[in-house]
């Protein structure tokens, strides 16, 4: 499936990131550690997949033709998908999920509240229900980063190894191209790169109170924006699309 | 984190001038997470505007076997109660 406007390959990118992160979280239904974090994760999964349904509807709007939300979520390869590379890595132990999902709603808050000024009101509109969603996830995530944090050795040294691992992915959340900065340019999209500081800020605040360092590696591994991405997404497109695949059209 | 969960009972008013009532419990680390999780598992259907959790343990309960002592003594005193009145017009219970 080929995207040349613009606009359309941003909405799809801010699908993918949404549909992506909503299934590695969905993966804990039934497996989280005790009932109640399993129904508040479920329900921050479905958050997510329901962000993904208003980005992919409205890019399929400006598609027009045949083309509709599901054509997106299962009717793509591994490399039309132009997700961050932090949403797809495997959900790990259940530090490495809440760290994932602490760096990315660190991140998420302030892009959602960035992008209700986009000029493009379809995009401010989902936004604007999304950064209701982000503050709740922040909250969340941050609350779990110091019970984790500063609770057992164990869980201590969990995320502390979560943290090492996730690090190099965060810088991708950061990364402006062409097609971002022109967009930036006619305020319909959020210039990533500003919101570094204040993402920072907040990680290190938490942190520091949750006894945990702030990793100190450098160099970002990225390329999820180009559709070059890790091995693992290409196992959930395996087994998200399978239906779609066996049965193309299905319906029930 | 405690090794151990708490148990919590939930209360949730559903809208304004109504009074909490109970819908259920859950087990949670400490009462600030108890009202995260009320959150998550009582309302997500847009049940409630206001949440309260009370800590199990902090409930004294009245026992089952103190329904003879309790609730017995009352039985035969129907001055108490108030079904002999007539209703106003308009009144449907009092």
């Amino acid at each position: 499936m080929k995207l040349n406007d613009p606009l359309t390959r941003y909405v799809v990118r801010l699908g993918d990131d949404a549909l992506i992160m909503g299934h590695r979280l969905s993966e804990w239904m039934s497996r989280a550690p005790f009932l109640e974090e399993d129904i508040a994760l479920s329900n921050v999964a479905l958050d997510f997949v329901g962000r993904a349904r208003l980005f992919y509807q409205y890019a399929a709007e400006l598609m027009g033709g045949e083309v509709t939300e599901d054509t997106f979520a299962y009717q793509r390869d591994v490399r039309d998908f132009t997700n961050l590379l932090l949403c797809e890595l495997p959900r790990g132990d259940f530090a490495f999920t809440l760290c994932r999902q602490f760096l990315y709603d660190a991140f998420s808050l302030p892009f959602t509240q960035a992008l209700c000024h986009s000029t493009d009101p379809q995009l401010a509109a989902i936004a604007a229900k999304a950064e209701k969603e982000s503050r709740y996830h922040l909250r969340r995530s941050s609350d779990w980063m110091l019970r984790l944090g500063d609770g057992t050795q164990e869980s201590h040294e969990r995320c502390q190894n979560a943290l090492e691992q996730l690090w190099i992915y965060t810088d991708e959340m950061f990364e402006c191209d062409d097609l971002v900065n022109d967009l930036v340019v006619a305020g319909v999209a959020v210039n990533t790169s500003s919101l570094r500081s204040t993402w920072l800020e907040t990680v290190t605040e938490t942190l520091r109170t949750a006894t945990l360092a702030v990793p100190e590696s450098q160099g970002g591994v990225t390329g999820g924006r180009v559709g070059i991405h890790t091995d693992d997404l290409g196992f959930i497109l395996a087994e998200m699309q399978f239906m779609q695949r066996a049965y193309p059209g299905l319906q029930w | 984190m405690s090794d151990q969960l708490q148990l919590y009972e939930v209360f949730i008013r559903s809208s304004r001038g109504l009074d909490h009532k109970h819908v259920g419990s859950l087990h949670a680390d400490d009462p600030h997470q108890a009202l995260e999780y009320a959150r998550d598992v009582y309302t997500r259907r847009g049940e409630g505007i206001s949440i309260w959790v009370v800590a199990s343990r902090d409930i004294t309960a009245s026992q089952e076997s103190d329904c003879e002592s309790f609730y017995d003594p009352l039985d035969d005193k129907p001055y108490r109660h108030a079904a002999m009145y007539e209703l106003p017009e308009g009144v449907d219970s009092l």
